[in-house]
């Protein structure tokens, strides 16, 4: 059982760091509640493995502290604490077979005998690894090798967390879904925190049941895959979780509307005057963007190119000189390259300096 | 089935065959026949077939014995070397540094000593062990033990040991910290995470990274020592007496000293088949390991 809490915790590889960018983790508070499959989502150098590392306690903060379950743990040194982390290469100790590579971190810790024999058993029986439990570790393949890293943490009784850094990094494109999987239903069977650092979108929101997006040292937004696409909280998010991506064009808004480039475009929500130098954005994603014929109402665009993706068609278009993606009704055949585009009101954000604004709620 | 065969292919490969034959085989040839024949001065020559063979391999024998002296020397001397410098070399790469400027001067210093000419390093080491100028030699005579390498054989063995292994550790070491850096650090992490020792994470990871290398740099200390000739030459000559001489020095001793081409060539052959009979064995272990490991 282990929450894990962070509290104003930050890691700067400089001795003194004075302003922000010295930080490749900027001082943040978080908890990971107990039994949560979390995944830690962001683009490479945002920090995420360094925040992993200060959790497993390969690495020490240079400022806050981790808690597990309220019990201070920032000083003590990764053996001393139960977790358990899985790499992005799988580490097999190569002259042992998968029996003792399982049961190696229980020797470690001094279990001996039947106990340890059963428990290696009941774990290569979870990991269906139980016909190669003689065999050597050399000659599995990737993902056979992935599942023994995953063992050596799975086998200790004593682990409430495993971390998780890109594990399906080197695993075949074919085998990776069926890898999610397996780490699905052991989260379902297992009552263990999970937190998988990935920077792949689509194992990131399949696997967690809430995502943490990190940008550039700094947790950007918490929440569920849904939420990350329907009320992304920070223009990165936006931009990252999607394909393509959020459109994010430069307006002028007062009250329920938005001015791009001298089109109004309508808002759910009433916000204040903004101003006060913040750079003032809205944001729609294509999927709530859709291009219907000229005069159909909405915003008139000009339509450079058509994406067949199979499923949709994506449509890249211009609204006053301003690139954007929207989504193409199967029906809709065009004439020529204007058309219009009707955006849904309750789904265009409002973002200063690249946070979301609340709205007042009508 | 009917494949053309073109044997002007052996013109290709005629060059080679040529060079080889001038380079190799040609001189062996003329070593094979001094072998077999002796001489008494004035390029007269005859024929004794295998008769210094057979004296060489009695070692109820004049010469017989000098050989069998010799090569247990020479034997007992690869292995001193080989215990004190493997586990010394293995020792020096584990705690070389893994990053940072460190790494750099750490290697100029570790290569410094492989650089030396040999016969500089005995020269070194004759003038540094001598007990009345060398600083070595003069200090552990001041602290009361009797140390001459010129008059006392455990005092020159000693001598010649250390010069070998302050030479050429730098090499175990070298080619293990190549073994030891082609782990990634995930391997340690992960070791840390499972709770492994010190001794367990030399035994599970460092010391299977290192096994190529280290048969690598057994054969080659294992050979290197087995001829070698230059060092000692220098610092003891190959006495007090005969305690420290080797194979190789015995073999200059009997062709350029007396002069006995006839035995000083059934010698080098018979030094010459032992080298190549321990290299066989080596690399047929190796092959047959790597083979086990796949």
């Amino acid at each position: 059982m282990a929450r894990i809490d962070l509290q104003s915790l930050g890691h700067s590889y400089t001795l003194n760091p004075k302003s922000d960018d010295d930080y490749a983790l900027k001082p943040m508070t978080h908890v990971w509640e107990q039994g949560g499959a979390y995944a830690l989502l962001g683009p490479s150098g945002c920090g995420k493995t360094t925040l992993l590392n200060i959790i497993s306690g390969l690495l020490t903060p240079s400022e806050g502290r981790v808690l597990f379950d309220g019990k201070d743990v920032t000083a003590l040194p990764t053996e001393a604490r139960n977790i358990a982390q899985v790499f992005q290469f799988p580490v097999v100790y190569d002259t042992m077979t998968v029996y003792e590579n399982l049961a190696f971190p229980l020797r470690n810790r001094g279990l001996r005998g039947a106990p340890l024999d059963a428990r290696v058993r009941e774990i290569a029986g979870l990991l269906d690894l139980t016909a190669d439990l003689n065999r050597r570790g050399r000659n599995l393949t990737a993902d056979a090798k992935q599942k023994i890293s995953l063992g050596r943490g799975l086998v200790r009784p004593d682990v409430a967390a495993i971390l998780f850094d890109e594990p399906l990094t080197v695993i075949d494109p074919h085998l990776k879904w069926e890898l999610r999987s397996k780490l699905k239903a052991l989260h379902r069977a297992l009552d263990l925190t999970m937190i998988y650092v990935t920077h792949d979108q689509t194992e990131a929101l399949t696997f967690a049941d809430k995502v943490v997006v990190m940008h550039d040292g700094r947790v950007v937004q918490v929440g569920r895959p849904q939420e990350l696409f329907e009320r992304p909280a920070h223009v990165f998010v936006g931009h990252f979780i999607g394909s393509p991506g959020m459109n994010v064009l430069p307006a002028e808004v007062s009250g329920r509307a938005a001015r791009v480039g001298g089109h109004v475009i309508a808002l759910r929500r009433g916000y204040p005057a903004l101003s006060g130098g913040a750079k003032i954005e809205i944001g729609v994603r294509p999927e709530f963007a859709t291009l219907a014929p000229a005069g159909a109402g909405g915003v008139p665009v000009r339509v450079r190119r058509l994406d067949d993706l199979g499923r949709t068609r994506i449509a890249r278009v211009e609204l006053s000189g301003l690139p954007m993606a929207a989504t193409v009704p199967e029906d809709l055949t065009l004439a020529g390259d204007e058309a219009s585009l009707l955006l849904d009101p309750a789904m265009v954000h409002v973002y200063a300096d690249g946070t979301l604004v609340e709205g007042e709620a009508a | 089935m009917d494949k053309p065969v073109n044997q002007g292919a052996w013109l290709l490969v005629l060059p080679v065959l040529l060079i080889v034959a001038f380079s190799a085989i040609l001189p062996l040839m003329t070593v094979v026949n001094y072998s077999v024949q002796d001489t008494f001065g004035n390029n007269q020559f005859f024929w004794n077939g295998i008769g210094w063979y057979q004296e060489l391999l009695d070692p109820s024998t004049d010469l017989g014995g000098r050989f069998f002296d010799a090569l247990w020397r020479n034997l007992l001397f690869s292995l001193l070397i080989l215990l004190i410098e493997v586990p010394l070399g293995i020792a020096v790469a584990l705690s070389m540094p893994r990053h940072g400027w460190r790494v750099a001067a750490t290697l100029v210093v570790l290569a410094l000593p492989l650089l030396i000419p040999w016969n500089v390093v005995g020269t070194i080491w004759q003038i540094f062990a001598r007990e009345d100028i060398g600083l070595l030699g003069w200090a552990v005579n001041r602290l009361g033990i009797p140390y001459n390498y010129t008059a006392d054989p455990l005092s020159a063995w000693v001598t010649i040991v250390t010069m070998d292994v302050w030479h050429w550790t730098s090499l175990v070491a070298l080619l293990c910290y190549a073994g030891l850096r082609s782990i990634p650090d995930a391997f340690y992490q992960a070791a840390r995470i499972d709770g492994a020792s010190r001794w367990a994470v030399f035994r599970n990871i460092q010391l299977p990274k290192m096994h190529r290398v280290l048969l690598i740099a057994v054969l080659l200390r294992f050979m290197d020592s087995f001829m070698i000739y230059t060092e000692p030459f220098v610092v003891t000559g190959g006495g007090p007496g005969n305690s420290t001489t080797f194979v190789s020095i015995d073999l200059v001793k009997l062709a350029l000293g007396q002069f006995d081409l006839g035995k000083a060539a059934a010698l080098s052959i018979v030094y010459n088949l032992i080298i190549l009979a321990v290299c066989w064995v080596f690399y047929t272990v190796m092959t047959r390991m790597d083979a086990q490991r796949n």
